[in-house]
């Protein structure tokens, strides 16, 4: 896919440059920069509080006021951090949508599931009457409701936690998005209804030529849909790679151990290689690479030095002192970050 | 097999829901039938999607909930009606582990006084002797007594977790259920508490089941597994080989749906329609509106648990007549 070599990548769709969050100056996302060019598919990987969710609602301001934002973010070429609100308005729900974990709470218990995708398509296409109707009508088929006429004058209660989310990506395909972020959007769904949403989306990019970010916890979900990887790890991305070379041959000991760490569905059963103690508290970050504290190859220096993501082969990063520095032998250049 | 240490036979167990604030409610019948047998020092896992009725089964199996058609047998005898003397003996021989261990433990008392806490109501022990037992439960699950003065906020999920399961071993039970043990987990994390609960069912010679809706973990943990579907058991046998060739098509189509990081597998069946809804059970088989080999009689008809294979049982008419393997190729 495009976008594999990110030095040559000139025009990207988004591209995030070293963005920072502090809440009440606590880091959260500590200099983050991830592209998406058009059409493509990136996952973004990591546990709980690694800020995969805060990269994506700090980037389309959707974060609360007490947030302090710094770095930049760009949907081809725009400015958006800071950018006035008529340019977030059309941008969020227009050119990027987004949708969530829990698609129940995202949507209005007392509005018709019509009213709602009504809503939208009124907000960025414009359109009212027969035609708004018309067009929430072949929204809801095309993800795949059945019996689209009649439901739309149904409430959210009265779907499936599937179907909610079903509607939830018809209301963001209103706009006609160019990019949808989808954060964790199968993770309270059963397996067999994952998949159904892994694949809808799947043929709605293929229709559309739609970009996606998956933001997920779950390795697996990511590897199947995702053309490329980012590994996110205590607010930074730690390595980022074509989605098998990932799986293949990861390089960050973090990655690896993630790798490790999921039992295998087939094959000779082994003992689960787990990642030792626990992310580190945000409000008393290690001094050098956060994940020196847990990581098995750690030298001297990985105490001392962040480590910065650098280019390790064609759409590889790695921010990791022994696999960038030849095992932190030259440490100094890696510090000038 | 050697006597079970717990066996279920025909265990059903039905609600009243009503589904709106004026409407009658309905019955649902959460679990349907039920048979499951667990030797000592033995885990089964328990695999289904919500609603399948696996958490219930797992109640019944404790004797938290009383089926209303079968019965539970622990260690050959009939498992007592609960609240009485009998029941309270034989709860510190079954404990259960949460999926929410926040939620299992009592925000305002420090984790040891917790763990002592089974100790104390079942008079196990000296007094004097019990918290030195706390200090080894504390260090068989990987915490130290500095984390026992620990309050449950202060600790990280997985800590969490580690207290609870410590607490479950403190009256030394012969089984354990765990109910989604390490869903709310982090991936690193769940490593390290089901590698603890690996060791420690080994170390300790428990009989565990293990019900999950995560099939990775559920193979890593289990010699057998039994997968549920709308409140009965579709199929069941070794784990390795459950997972490596499907009989039933539910089942295959829950491994298919297990993505393998590593590339796109893609023979992932996607099945057709809603989550299954104990309210409104299809007739004849009730999975055959998703299935993708189903045939008329599986809407009249349904089918039994029957031996296909060493080892193995699934409750599916077109394995029935046909191999397995034919089964899957038109799949």
């Amino acid at each position: 896919m495009s976008g594999l070599d990110l030095a040559r990548d000139a025009a990207p769709l988004v591209a995030i440059r070293d963005l920072a969050v502090r809440f009440n100056g606590v880091p959260a996302l500590r200099g983050v920069d991830l592209h998406v060019a058009r059409g493509e598919a990136v996952g973004l990987v990591g546990e709980s509080g690694s800020g995969k969710s805060v990269t994506w609602l700090a980037a389309l301001g959707l974060l609360p006021g007490s947030a302090a934002i710094s770095g930049s973010v760009t949907l081809e070429g725009t400015q958006l951090l800071g950018a006035p609100a008529e340019i977030l308005d059309r941008t969020r729900g227009g050119r990027v949508a987004m949708i969530f974990q829990d698609p129940a709470s995202a949507l209005n218990p007392v509005l018709t599931i019509g009213r709602q995708i009504g809503e939208a398509l009124a907000l960025h296409r414009g359109l009212s009457g027969r035609e708004n109707a018309a067009e929430a009508r072949r929204l809801l088929e095309l993800v795949g409701i059945p019996d689209a006429g009649r439901r739309l004058s149904a409430y959210p209660h009265e779907f499936s936690g599937g179907q909610n989310q079903r509607v939830m990506i018809a209301m963001a395909l209103a706009g006609g998005p160019d990019l949808l972020v989808a954060d964790e959007p199968t993770t309270a769904l059963d397996a067999t209804i994952q998949s159904q949403i892994l694949n809808l989306i799947g043929e709605i990019r293929r229709e559309t030529g739609m970009a996606l970010v998956l933001i997920s916890h779950d390795l697996g979900v990511v590897a199947e849909t995702c053309d490329r990887i980012a590994v996110m790890y205590a607010g930074r991305i730690v390595e980022e790679a074509p989605a098998d070379q990932l799986f293949l041959a990861p390089r960050h000991p973090y990655t690896r151990g993630l790798i490790g760490a999921l039992p295998p569905i087939e094959g000779a059963r082994r003992r689960l290689v787990a990642i030792p103690g626990t992310v580190p508290d945000p409000r008393a970050m290690p001094p050098g690479c956060a994940f020196a504290p847990r990581c098995t190859q750690a030298h001297a220096a990985c105490d001392r030095i962040a480590p910065a993501l650098e280019i390790i082969g064609p759409g590889r990063r790695v921010a990791c002192l022994a696999e960038t520095a030849g095992r932190g032998s030259a440490p100094t250049e890696v510090a000038a970050e | 097999m050697t006597a079970p240490l717990v066996y279920a036979e025909g265990l059903t167990r039905t609600y009243a829901m009503r589904r709106g604030l004026f409407s009658r409610p309905v019955a649902v019948r959460a679990v349907d039938g039920v048979t499951l047998a667990i030797a000592p020092g033995e885990t089964l896992g328990l695999v289904g999607e919500s609603g399948s009725g696996k958490s219930t089964a797992g109640r019944m199996l404790l004797g938290l909930e009383t089926p209303d058609r079968g019965f539970v047998r622990f260690d050959g005898r009939p498992m007592p009606p609960p609240g009485g003397a009998p029941w309270r003996a034989l709860r510190a021989r079954a404990q259960m582990v949460f999926q929410d261990p926040l939620g299992a433990l009592d925000r305002r008392l420090p984790i040891a006084t917790q763990v002592r806490e089974p100790l104390d109501i079942h008079g196990i022990g000296d007094p004097a002797l019990r918290g030195g037992r706390v200090r080894e439960l504390l260090g068989a699950v990987g915490l130290s007594a500095d984390h026992g003065r620990r309050y449950p906020f202060e600790l990280s999920g997985g800590q969490r977790q580690r207290a609870v399961i410590a607490r479950a071993l403190a009256t030394r039970p012969d089984l354990l259920v765990c109910d989604e043990p390490v869903s709310a987990l982090d991936v690193s994390i769940q490593a390290q508490v089901v590698n603890l609960l690996i060791d420690l069912q080994a170390g300790l010679g428990l009989a565990m089941l293990f019900i999950s809706h995560d099939l990775r973990v559920v193979r890593q943990i289990s010699r057998r597994v039994a997968v549920m579907y709308l409140g009965r058991i579709v199929e069941e046998g070794e784990a390795d080989d459950l997972f490596a060739a499907p009989g039933h098509p539910y089942t295959e189509a829950l491994v298919s749906a297990s993505p393998a990081p590593g590339g796109r597998a893609g023979r992932r069946i996607v099945l057709k329609g809603d989550p299954p809804n104990p309210a409104a059970r299809p007739s004849g088989c009730a999975f055959h509106p998703r299935c993708p080999v189903a045939e008329i009689r599986c809407r009249v008809e349904v089918p039994v648990l029957r031996p296909a294979g060493p080892g193995r049982q699934v409750a599916c008419h077109r394995v029935a007549e046909s191999p397995v393997a034919d089964l899957r190729g038109a799949a």
